[in-house]
């Protein structure tokens, strides 16, 4: 009996430490904005005064244009100087979609007042979500379309630019709705660098996204507060 | 002393009947509730909030009650167009589950009614298998 206390109480004691740990750990990470860079690099050679140096190009989002659920065009001048994170969803989706969208609108209440943070929802059912299907869709979500564009566009454009997000999604008659994709939320920063990748049906992953989005914006509004006080 | 021992036995065959009906009992609760994550949850969310003006809830959903004979159909076949809910506009439209038995409905339906702060009564099988009765040309299409 005693030393079954013992070995709970031990135990208790080590439960709470590693939780305390792993609570340091992910603060420090949110601190210091190391975010990786996600994706294929390339070395780009340049001359400076006559001596060769290499860069390193991180993989980036090329342009793009689709239409939001006001019919207005979005583009990568859109995004321009924003953080936005991104998925690929359809508004029939029987399986992950709903509880997606669900997390997603924690990271738009997250930073509904911050206007360098936007959403970016892809269909990836563009034949059946057309703009009037968009548009009803988000506005029985009850969300702002500057802040969070629902788009649609050329079938092919958003299944190629799925690929540079590094997002899965394809057509696929075996599966439920009629399409593979993943759940994925993607973390862009203001040069169209991807910074994360998170399960957007995991509340901790998605947790994570909303601690992880401040290290990418300029610490500007900080010290404003700071000089307030 | 005997007597004593007989007040122990029988406390120890109430506490063993008790484990037993609760193991029973909670073994369709559970399978209700596995049921409800599997099928249910990616829609109406793991405590039946429902998304918005999207997905109406099942938590202290009013439509639970006015519309209790045809929740086994709308399970077994979905539902589509224009319905109310605690004063709500929803039409979305709820895929079917054509493969459910009629025994994983009723648990399904027996989780839903007893949780998220539901209070309902009960669902039997005979009262699912009636209403299912209703709705079986829809799976002869
Ligand atoms: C793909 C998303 C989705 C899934 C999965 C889903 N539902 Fe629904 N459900 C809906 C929508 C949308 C409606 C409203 C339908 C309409 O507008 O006609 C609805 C309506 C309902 C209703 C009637 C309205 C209410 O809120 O009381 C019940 C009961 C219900 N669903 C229970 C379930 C149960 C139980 C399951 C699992 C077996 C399930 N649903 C799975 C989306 C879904």
């Amino acid at each position: 009996m005693e030393r079954n206390k013992l070995s709970t109480l031990f135990s208790a004691l080590l439960l709470g430490l590693s939780a305390l740990g792993w609570q340091a750990c992910s603060q420090g990470n949110s601190e210091t904005s190391d975010l990786p860079y996600l994706g294929e690099r390339q070395l780009v050679q340049r001359e400076v005064d006559g001596q060769q140096v290499t860069d390193t190009a991180y993989h980036r989002i090329p342009d793009f244009a689709f239409i939001n659920q006001d019919s207005q065009v979005v583009t990568s001048l859109t995004v321009q100087d924003k953080v936005y994170v991104t998925d690929f969803f359809f508004t029939t989706c029987p399986t992950i979609c709903p509880k997606m969208k669900s997390q997603m609108l924690r990271i738009y209440e997250a930073f509904e007042d911050d206007p360098r943070v936007m959403l970016l929802s892809h269909t990836i059912d563009p034949k059946h979500d057309t703009v009037a299907v968009l548009r009803d869709y988000a506005d029985r979500l009850q969300v702002n379309s500057d802040k969070w564009h629902f788009v649609t566009g050329e079938k092919d454009s958003i299944y190629s630019i799925a690929l540079q997000y590094m997002v899965s999604a394809m057509e696929d008659e075996e599966e439920p709705g009629g399409f593979v994709h993943s759940g994925a939320f993607v973390l862009v920063d203001q040069n169209r660098h991807v910074r994360g990748i998170y399960d957007g049906t995991d509340p901790a992953q998605v947790d994570r996204l909303i601690r992880d989005i401040p290290a990418l914006l300029p610490k500007k509004k900080k010290k404003k507060d700071a000089d307030k006080n | 002393m005997l007597i004593k021992t007989k007040i122990l036995l029988y406390g120890a065959g109430i506490a063993a009947l008790l484990t037993l009906t609760r193991c029973f009992y909670s073994d369709k609760q559970n399978e209700g509730e596995r049921l409800y994550t599997q099928y249910c949850a990616n829609c109406h969310m793991d405590d039946g909030s429902g998304l918005r003006n999207l997905i109406p809830p099942l938590a202290g959903a009013d439509y639970l009650e006015n519309h209790r004979d045809e929740l086994a159909c709308i399970i077994q076949h979905g539902q589509t167009g224009n319905i109310v809910v605690n004063g709500k506009n929803y039409n979305q439209g709820m895929p079917g589950f054509e493969h459910l038995s009629k025994g994983q409905i009723t648990n399904i339906l027996n989780y839903v009614q007893t949780n998220f702060g539901n209070n309902n009564p009960r669902f039997s099988i005979q009262e699912v298998e009636k209403q299912l009765f209703k709705c079986r040309h829809l799976l002869e299409q």
